[in-house]
């Protein structure tokens, strides 16, 4: 499996965002795109994603599923968690396990992200960084061969990141591509490096 | 088949969980019906006259009420880029959430207007066939809303914008339905071809609605 951009272009409301830009992931491997406020990281992943229109270039992945498009292959975790504050813990990401069509059940995902013993929570009581780790558990629960995650470690705490760092390379070993945005380190030790910068 | 069912007993509980919009579609059902009478003043002919209209009017508000936060929670908190990332077809997923929307705001609506056409001295024999016009027409309503509700949350405008889009649309729905409601009531016209050309009308929306749900939400992705 490869995932391989060329010539990508990104604009929005007018505004050039980055252009040219080309790179190739295949199966195990992690990049991690770097830049300043505003020059596009998350543009990018949401493109990847689906969800950003491509103003140039092509984006293709081979050796994935021809018939769906890249998006259904990918898991976004973005900024904001996706997971609804009246619903429990359990529920929410049972949800997304059906909806997403994981067909998995929800207890062990949510094991390893340690949060088993609040899954009758309504998520409205979670903590940020609580939130962030149901929203890992939905990447765990639901096998895609493609993460895009946008910060994520931010409001992680120590053994937190730790924990995903593990749950990342596991994923990486079982034949997946990470495409992270992050200012800091994200825990992976071989990780391609996409800086981008002003246009 | 799964995806709809776990979307659609989740926008169900939604609903109805503290802080959803189930019961406020219904309260304001109620509460717009009861001022009525006090405005009108305490003429039975008249408010018997006028009753199938003011259910009606009552009903096209509050369905449309709770309509705005369809997609605009679902955008907020993020739900919304997960879905369109989902191996259903975004038309589908629409349709699902108006399917909710209806059973949750427009049920009962249906459900309690028999009670409120009673306030407006509408026999009792008449309020059902009223609530067959309402449970025949307010699915139009839901899908119609959905237009509404998509674009408000493509162009980033909330509120106002869905009100001066949709309620224009729904005034067929509105006429259909009162002439339905009326020439069972009063007659003498036939109740055939009002509530069959209301019928179609929800049967129409129930096809075009999610199509421009969906191309509006994909149009308003950037």
């Amino acid at each position: 499996m490869e995932l391989k951009a060329k010539g990508l272009t990104c604009n929005r409301s007018g505004r050039e965002v980055f252009r040219d830009l080309s790179f190739s992931l295949t199966e195990g491997q992690a990049m991690v795109v770097t830049g300043r406020n505003g020059a596009g990281k998350s543009s990018l992943l949401r493109m990847i994603a689906g969800l950003v229109r491509i103003a140039a270039g092509q984006l293709t992945l081979e050796g994935g599923r021809p018939d769906i498009p890249i998006g259904e292959q990918a898991h976004y975790l973005g900024h904001q968690d996706a997971m609804k504050s009246s619903l429990t813990v359990g529920e929410n990401l049972q949800f997304w396990s059906r909806f997403l069509g994981g067909g998995r059940p929800a207890e062990p995902a949510l094991e390893a992200v340690d949060l088993a013993a609040l899954a009758d929570l309504p998520a409205a009581y979670l903590s940020a960084g609580q939130r962030r780790r149901l929203s890992i558990a939905r990447l765990v629960a639901v096998p895609r061969p493609i993460w895009l995650l946008d910060e994520p470690t931010s409001s992680l705490d120590a053994p937190s990141q730790k924990r995903l760092a593990e749950l990342m390379r596991d994923h990486l070993g079982g034949g997946g591509i990470i495409v992270a945005a992050a200012h800091g380190t994200i825990g992976l030790d071989h990780s391609h490096e996409l800086s981008l910068g002003w246009v | 088949m799964s995806s709809f069912t776990a979307l659609l007993v989740r926008d169900m509980q939604l609903a109805i969980r503290v802080g959803g919009g189930a019961l406020m579609g219904a309260l304001f059902f109620l509460i717009v019906v009861t001022m009525i009478p006090f405005a009108v003043g305490p003429d039975l002919a008249l408010l018997r006259r006028i009753g199938p209209a003011i259910l009606w009017l009552g009903a096209l508000l509050a369905s449309l009420l709770a309509l705005d936060r369809l997609f605009a929670t679902d955008h907020e908190d993020g739900s919304l880029d997960l879905l369109m990332m989902s191996g259903m077809p975004l038309e589908l997923t629409v349709a699902t959430k108006a399917v909710a929307h209806w059973i949750t705001t427009g049920l009962p609506l249906v459900v309690i207007a028999p009670l409120l056409g009673l306030m407006l001295n509408v026999e009792l024999h008449a309020t059902g066939w009223l609530a067959l016009t309402l449970a025949a027409g307010t699915p139009a309503l839901t899908f119609i809303g959905l237009i509404g509700a998509a674009l408000s949350v493509a162009l980033r405008r909330g509120g106002l914008l869905l009100a001066v889009l949709v309620l224009p649309l729904t005034i067929p729905v509105l006429i259909f339905g009162v002439a339905a409601a009326n020439a069972a009531i009063v007659g003498p016209t036939p109740f055939g071809p009002p509530f069959t050309i209301l019928c179609a009308l929800s049967l129409a929306g129930l096809v075009l609605g999610p199509i421009a749900a969906a191309a509006a939400l994909r149009h308003g992705l950037e």
